[in-house]
């Protein structure tokens, strides 16, 4: 059904606002979020300072990436954790499919994670006769009904109960309809414990992963991601390579960060820190551990160090619950892996701006992300470098595609607002000009689009430079 | 293949970070409260009560016998305990005289290979830790050859016993007074209550993939 | 913060280019507000757009320039008030980010600095004194986003408001939540713009209230826009508009 993440924005858009059933989804879980991030940083200002020092901590980190990546892959190799580096997403699945074929494994069980959604990991495993079960609830909602997430944190968020029970009924054998929240989670923890008890291989991402110690640590509420990280002989984690930290003293104030923006929640039910496979004489747990660490045009990304800042990013989600945008049209019709306010950066740096540059123009910078982002991202800030990035001249650009939008039209639009507001006699002309031409400007050009939802702005009479001078007030 | 990519990569990173010796000042520490012991208990079992964690207190009382109380309520037929651990050498001796109205003790024999089947039967499992963090209402377990990880994840009920006088105010106080960074174990684990999911619309429901229920029992010794 | 701040002798005003054109009463209603106050208020002719348009829409040399033009007209050290959250966080906030790396910089921050929205400065600065004169009359209000997340001006505006004796204030279920008006958000990107909008409007009405207050320009003319589209009979009106009206004696 609606899962079209085609790349035409501005039908996704259209399709999604016409949705009344998905409005009222989202509106409903995004008020709930707002308001669960509000009880859980009652402090302001301790709030405050906890978020400047998530972003002191995610620049120093970023300040030394290649440092710290060859720490963590030290220590993790010290420790028995075997480290592989991928530069494109196409890599990392190669990776994951030769980790599956030496061990000669043809099921895997995953835990949530957005960089193997970058990869296309499902697909990929899934057309080499791979079955690949997603455990987190709403992964395993989304993936019956073949979806794509439309949340990073709770990835069916688009579905009420009622569109689930359906999915169940229909998608999982012997299931009776129900709509009861309690029966429905039952029913997936029949299902899934099967899958976890099979499982040869478990897959998970990674939310920090500590330099100093080569520790991956995970944080989760269903107890899905420990059992696919424990049980099966063999764990893949897979992660970006911007999110390692320095120290191990760095996890206390970032998860507090993370738990707290992403669902109002002091702390998650588990936090599992895994430091290696198993060892001599311990009976459980993984014997072989392996860390794919991606690039996918990250390092690009460090290269600008404005730019850079899209990388503090802690996937925590919290920029999409507070955005009005996103509340309105969901997270499909963006069209890209990653939804909200940092898909909107995000995705244009790694896609280029030819595919993914419409998306910098979908906000109105009213900055209700950047209040909340827990590592302090200036994603309004980010969002008019990239509409920069979309007029300059290509060879003066950063971004991949830079200049696709430059075009006479508003090169000439822009240079006429230019002269008109940096030359007084033309600006007092040309307002007399227009409020003669009529208290209604005609509906043309941008006009037209305006006029579709209010009425045109009417142009007084007399401007108030006129007026200025009709009180007599002095001009120095 | 991985090392060329890694090299590459490893490569336009250091290009990327280049000359620019931007000296980032340390981040500033949180004002951390100092709770005392009491106050940390009454925090910690507050938490986790209001995550649906059973907590009991226990000061001048044989906690095994608590234990005991706990699992007569409840319909158990097996407990799986860790001999060769303070829990666990308790049990057995506690369970003489009365193992007719209790669950019969389990161990973790042999490896997850072989046990997987018996340990996917198993209703309830009684574990130690090390700690415990008041700040955020957690307990603190670093699984070990005699209690694996998995004892704490696959039955349904899940019993941890906490000493009180091993509960840290915060977390970062737990990292630093321990030196966890000198010597992290295979894996760490903080639990602040039963698996919980709100996946559907957000409602709250519990006893997902981990534990349907956790049992903390604080062992408060009276000074 | 004290409310002992010394009153200055003199102020400059920057009155924004959509009040020049469009809302030219609020306009002078801020400056007579500030006159009446015993301050006198300099108003250099050459005045036009603080440059946010361009600089939101990926024109950042078109908006320097213009920028450039503002700066160099308020040589004087006297404070810059300006009747408009966006425009005034443009001018205080963005003004040294836009012109970072620039030979100017100095210049601009030094201007930046004397930036100072116009409820704020009523408040903090004039301790401003109201008394109404006008009949009963419920208001409600939106919170523009830049006088709300860069100046944090709204506690000041919404001070003014509760002077009114008469005046009662009812808030919107979603005051922070953005108009949609963004600039040029509202022309590229419509319908998203065209749903916030009528959003708001709904939320507007449920209030009760006979008139819609704010600080800003754009979110005014979105909005009124919106609801005269929609035949709404609320009027929408200038947060200085409404104030002079009600206090100043006929």
């Amino acid at each position: 059904m609606p899962n079209d993440t085609g790349p035409n924005f501005q039908q996704n858009v259209s399709r999604a606002l016409d949705d009344q059933q998905l409005r009222k989804n989202f509106k409903f879980a995004m008020g709930n979020f707002i308001l669960k991030r509000k009880q859980i940083f009652s402090d302001e200002s301790e709030t405050e300072q906890l978020r400047q020092i998530g972003n002191t901590i995610k620049q120093r980190a970023l300040g030394q990436l290649p440092q710290l990546l060859e720490r963590l892959e030290q220590n993790c190799t010290r420790n028995g954790i075997r480290v592989h580096w991928a530069e494109t997403t196409a890599e990392a699945n190669q990776q994951v499919l030769g980790i599956m074929n030496a061990n000669e494994a043809t099921r895997l069980v995953k835990g949530k994670s957005m960089v193997s959604e970058e990869m296309g990991l499902n697909e990929f495993l899934q057309e080499h006769k791979i079955e690949v079960v997603e455990t987190d609830l709403g992964e395993f909602i989304i993936q019956l009904n073949d979806e794509k997430p439309s949340h990073i944190i709770v990835p069916a968020i688009h579905k009420n109960k009622q569109q689930i029970a359906d999915i169940f009924h229909q998608k999982l054998p012997d299931t009776p309809y129900t709509e009861d929240v309690e029966a429905l989670n039952a029913i997936a923890r029949r299902t899934l414990r099967q899958k976890f008890y099979k499982a040869q291989v478990g897959l998970s991402g990674v939310n920090f992963a500590v330099a100093e110690t080569g520790t991956l640590c995970l944080v989760e509420n269903e107890g899905n991601g420990r059992m696919s990280t424990t049980v099966p002989p063999i764990h893949i984690a897979v992660m970006g390579l911007e999110k390692v930290l320095e120290r191990l003293a760095d996890i206390p104030p970032m998860l507090r960060l993370l738990t707290g923006s992403a669902t109002g929640q002091l702390i998650t039910t588990y936090v599992n820190m895994i430091t290696s496979p198993r060892k001599p004489g311990e009976k459980d747990g993984p014997t072989e551990v392996h860390l794919i660490i991606l690039d996918n045009g990250r390092s690009a990304i460090l290269s600008d160090p404005q730019l850079r800042q899209t990388l503090q990013c802690i996937r925590c989600g919290t920029c999409l619950n507070h955005c009005p945008v996103y509340t309105r049209i969901g997270g499909h019709a963006y069209g890209f892996v990653y939804p909200g306010p940092i898909g909107k950066i995000l995705n244009p740096q790694i896609e280029g701006l030819k595919k993914a540059g419409e998306l910098a123009t979908a906000s109105s910078l009213c900055e209700a992300c950047a209040e909340v982002c827990p590592v302090k991202i200036p994603i309004p800030q980010l969002l008019r470098r990239l509409r920069n990035e979309s007029y300059t001249s290509e060879h003066l650009a950063t971004v991949k595609d830079g200049g696709y939008k430059k075009n006479l039209m508003e090169t000439l639009a822009w240079k006429g607002w230019e002269i008109i507001n940096t030359h007084p006699q033309i600006n007092a002309i040309g307002n007399k000009i227009m409020s003669r031409l009529g208290a209604r400007l005609p509906r043309i050009g941008p006009l037209k689009q305006w006029t579709r939802y209010r009425t045109a702005p009417k142009l007084a009479p007399k401007s108030l430079h006129q007026l200025v001078d009709e009180e007599g007030i002095r001009h120095e | 293949m991985s090392d060329s990519s890694r090299d590459q990569i490893l490569n336009r990173l250091h290009a990327a970070i280049g000359e620019q010796r931007q000296v980032i000042p340390e981040p500033a520490g949180l004002p951390q409260e100092s709770l005392d012991r009491s106050q940390k208990i009454e925090k910690l079992k507050a938490l986790m009560e209001a995550v649906r964690t059973e907590v009991h207190v226990i000061e001048n009382q044989d906690w095994t016998t608590v234990l005991k109380d706990i699992l007569k309520k409840r319909d158990l037929r097996t407990l799986l305990y860790a001999p060769g651990t303070p829990v666990g050498d308790r049990l057995p001796k506690a369970w003489m005289q009365e193992s007719d109205e209790l669950p019969e003790l389990v161990t973790y024999d042999g490896d997850i290979e072989d046990f997987k089947e018996h340990l996917f039967g198993i209703d309830a499992a009684v574990t130690s830790t090390v700690g415990g963090i008041a700040e955020t209402g957690v307990v603190i377990l670093w699984p070990d050859e005699k209690e694996p990880r998995l004892m704490s994840l696959v039955p349904p009920v899940h019993i941890a016993v906490l000493q009180a006088d091993k509960i840290y105010s915060t977390f970062s106080e737990a990292l630093q007074t321990e030196e966890w960074a000198q010597n992290m174990p295979t894996n760490v684990l903080l639990i602040s209550g039963p698996s919980k999911t709100a996946d559907i619309e957000l409602t709250l429901a519990f006893g997902v993939h981990g534990p349907k229920e956790l049992i903390v029992l604080i062992l408060n010794e009276n000074r | 913060m004290s409310q002992e701040s010394q009153k200055p002798e003199k102020v400059y005003y920057f009155g924004t280019c959509l009040m020049d054109s469009i809302y030219p009463q609020a306009g002078l209603a801020g400056l007579k507000l500030i006159q009446r106050e015993g301050v006198q208020v300099i108003f250099p002719r050459e005045q036009s757009c603080c440059g946010q348009p361009a600089y939101n829409s990926g024109f950042p040399k078109e908006a320097k320039k213009v920028a450039l033009k503002q700066i160099r007209l308020f040589t004087e050290n006297y404070p810059i008030v300006v009747p408009s959250g966006s425009c005034a966080g443009m001018m205080k906030h963005h003004y040294p980010l836009l012109f970072e790396g620039d030979k100017n910089l100095h210049r601009v921050r030094q201007f930046s600095k004397r930036v100072v929205e116009l409820s704020e400065f009523l408040v903090q600065t004039l301790n401003i004194q109201l008394a109404d004169r006008g009949q009963p009359i419920k208001v409600t209000w939106h919170s523009s986003c830049h006088a709300l997340r860069e100046m944090h001006v709204i506690g000041y505006s919404k001070a003014l408001i509760r002077q009114l004796q008469n005046v009662e204030l009812v808030e919107l279920q979603n005051e922070y939540e953005c108009c949609g008006f963004g600039g040029t958000f509202a022309i590229k990107q419509p319908k998203i713009s065209g749903t916030m909008v009528t959003d708001k409007v709904t939320d507007i009405r449920q209030t009760g209230a006979e008139r819609l207050l704010a600080g800003d320009c754009g979110c005014l003319m979105n909005i009124s826009g919106a609801m005269d589209y929609q035949n709404v009979s609320i009027r929408s009106q200038h947060l200085a508009e409404f104030i002079w009206e009600r206090t100043h004696a006929k």
